[in-house]
């Protein structure tokens, strides 16, 4: 293989990795405050809010129901306004980024639920305010869950950030369809995968990781 | 220290009804008012579903009453809400049947939840935190985490959770009715210990007499969100005034007539017929020989179908069923005779004579 063709999938890996950390980071920022959100506006939690509670849920079905790859062709006038581009790794972690936070809240919400209610009514008991019950009690109890949530949201975002050439994001599925697909290249296209394996495998071993050492119960 | 005033509590249950009529509604507290003075231990016992939890949790308003007004330690805590409400739960702790500790804190964090909560700094809350792990007998677990901890240990972080804040006002959920007989013993051992010691005022809802029996001062018992019926534990014991009182303390004691006798017993004397009785006896006449007396003095036998003495804290209580064989003039006479000795004395029916 030509040194060429080393250097182009060593970007196309990094491409990934930028495109994912990226999208990764800023969708946890959103998306774990608004699945708090969404758990305790509910009816019966310590913020109880029925009509946020129903606008966030449905504001967030509706970001998940929304393919992917349409998601990311239909808000390219908001990626250009928001990163001047429509093209690139930048462009194409917009629309990443934009589907995770989502995905992220409602795998947080279920992992909040997890919660048994009688540690809240505890919390409750002593005098502790609803922002104090998130802070001491729903974060840290719920931190093995949330770590599962993003470790799967990382893994779906390494699988969802090879569509990201559709709009010329660059990365390894980028990479493979162009080279390994287009130009008949398997040696191409059997490197992008098995980079693509490791790097879940990765991701995966680090969140059980992460998910173990918080785990007490 | 506690006094709740026409408290009353209804839920509004989900749906509506098929005739498009208003919700229909579950009154789980019905007018209650309470009293419990400072540095007692007050019980409320009851069947589950009767309301006990409801009441308790009124107590710290984690559940607000409909109507009625709850007072604790001089304050109307239904008057307040907000920041004002979560500052007087300071002064009030609870315990509660599952715990309910955080599996993300060690046993010492565990314990300095409630300070962290008030604002506390670190080194006061170590301060704080250490004497009541000794206090409790855990001072060697905190480091551990409450998946380490066996049931009794985990109540007893739990205890010393609550007491942190220094309330004068500890509420116990069912504390006990997770744990076997043994650390049950040993949980209200702790609790008495604690009550004497730091003159804790203590509310409990539980439904085994054996808790009322080993700590309470004062026993209260609740039926379909209403209290029917308040005596000092001691009395309850020996002469409890409601029919469900009785099957409480009959239930507790086994003291039943046996089998065979109950199909045998008729309501009413007839001439051929025994009184069967259930005496119960406390104080003085515990350690008098009345069994003896009665056949001397009223002329009748006593056949002692079952018998039982229990001690209720200071008290001695003596339990018996007995038969009381003689004519009816002598077991009438004999009968006034045992009232007469502030004995407690039930009719439970009358046998016919075998001979």
């Amino acid at each position: 293989m030509s040194s060429a063709m080393i250097d182009l999938i060593l970007e196309a890996t990094l491409d990934t990795l930028y495109m994912v950390a990226v999208s990764g980071t800023i969708s946890a920022l959103v998306g774990i405050p608004l699945g708090v959100l969404l758990y305790v506006t509910r009816p019966g939690q310590v913020l109880a809010q029925p009509v946020t509670s129903a606008v966030l849920g449905v504001v967030t079905n509706i970001g998940r129901s929304i393919p992917f790859i349409i998601l990311m062709v239909a808000i390219i006038p908001f990626t250009r306004m928001l990163v001047g581009t429509s093209i690139g790794t930048n462009a194409a972690a917009v629309p990443l980024t934009i589907a995770a936070i989502p995905f992220i809240a409602r795998l947080v919400e279920g992992a909040l639920n997890e919660i048994n209610p009688g540690l809240v009514e505890a919390a409750q008991s002593m005098g502790a305010t609803p922002w104090q019950i998130i802070l001491k009690v729903l974060l840290p109890e719920a931190r093995g869950g949330i770590f599962t949530a993003l470790t799967v949201t990382v893994v779906t975002l390494v699988s969802y950030s090879a569509m990201a050439g559709a709009v010329g994001g660059g990365g390894l599925g980028d990479l493979g369809i162009r080279y390994g697909y287009n130009r008949f290249n398997p040696t191409i296209m059997l490197i992008t995968v098995a980079i693509l394996v490791v790097m879940v495998q990765g991701f995966q071993s680090l969140g059980d990781y992460l998910v173990r050492k918080s785990d007490h119960k | 220290m506690i006094r709740l005033h026409n408290v009353s509590k209804t839920y509004t249950l989900k749906g509506r009804r098929d005739d498009g009529g208003s919700p229909r509604t579950v009154q789980a507290l019905k007018h209650i008012d309470f009293h419990v003075p400072a540095g007692r231990i007050h019980g409320v016992i009851g069947l589950s579903g009767a309301g006990k939890s409801t009441l308790i949790r009124c107590v710290n308003l984690l559940e607000r009453p409909t109507t009625g007004i709850v007072t604790v330690n001089g304050q109307e805590l239904t008057a307040l809400s907000g920041p004002a409400l979560n500052a007087a739960r300071h002064g009030i702790g609870m315990i509660f049947q599952h715990f309910n500790l955080l599996t993300s804190r060690t046993v010492f964090a565990n314990v300095a939840l409630p300070l962290e909560l008030m604002g506390m700094r670190r080194g006061e809350i170590r301060e704080r935190v250490t004497p009541l792990l000794e206090l409790v007998g855990l001072d060697d677990k905190a480091s551990q985490y409450p998946a380490q901890l066996s049931g009794g240990q985990k109540q007893r972080v739990a205890i010393a959770r609550a007491l942190a804040s220094r309330p004068k006002v500890l509420l116990c959920d069912e504390a006990t009715s997770a744990l076997d007989p043994q650390t049950t013993a040993s949980i209200l051992a702790l609790l008495r210990d604690i009550n004497r010691k730091l003159g804790l005022t203590i509310l409990l809802i539980t439904h085994e007499m054996e808790v009322v029996k080993s700590i309470c001062h004062r026993v209260s018992l609740i039926s379909d969100g209403e209290l029917v019926e308040e005596a000092e534990v001691g009395d309850f014991f020996t002469a409890p005034q409601t029919r469900l009182g009785r099957d409480f303390l009959n239930d507790f004691l086994k003291l039943e007539p046996p089998r065979a006798l109950i199909d045998r017993l008729e309501e009413n004397p007839s001439r051929h017929s025994h009184p069967v009785v259930r005496l119960a006896f406390s104080g003085d006449a515990v350690s008098t020989p009345l069994i003896s007396r009665l056949a001397r003095e009223c002329g009748v036998d006593v056949s002692i179908l079952q018998a039982k003495v229990e001690s209720i804290q200071e008290r001695t209580l003596g339990l018996m069923i007995a038969e009381l064989m003689g004519s009816s003039d002598k077991t009438r006479e004999a009968l006034d005779y045992l009232e007469s000795h502030d004995l407690h004395v039930e009719v439970l029916g009358h046998v016919q004579r075998n001979d």
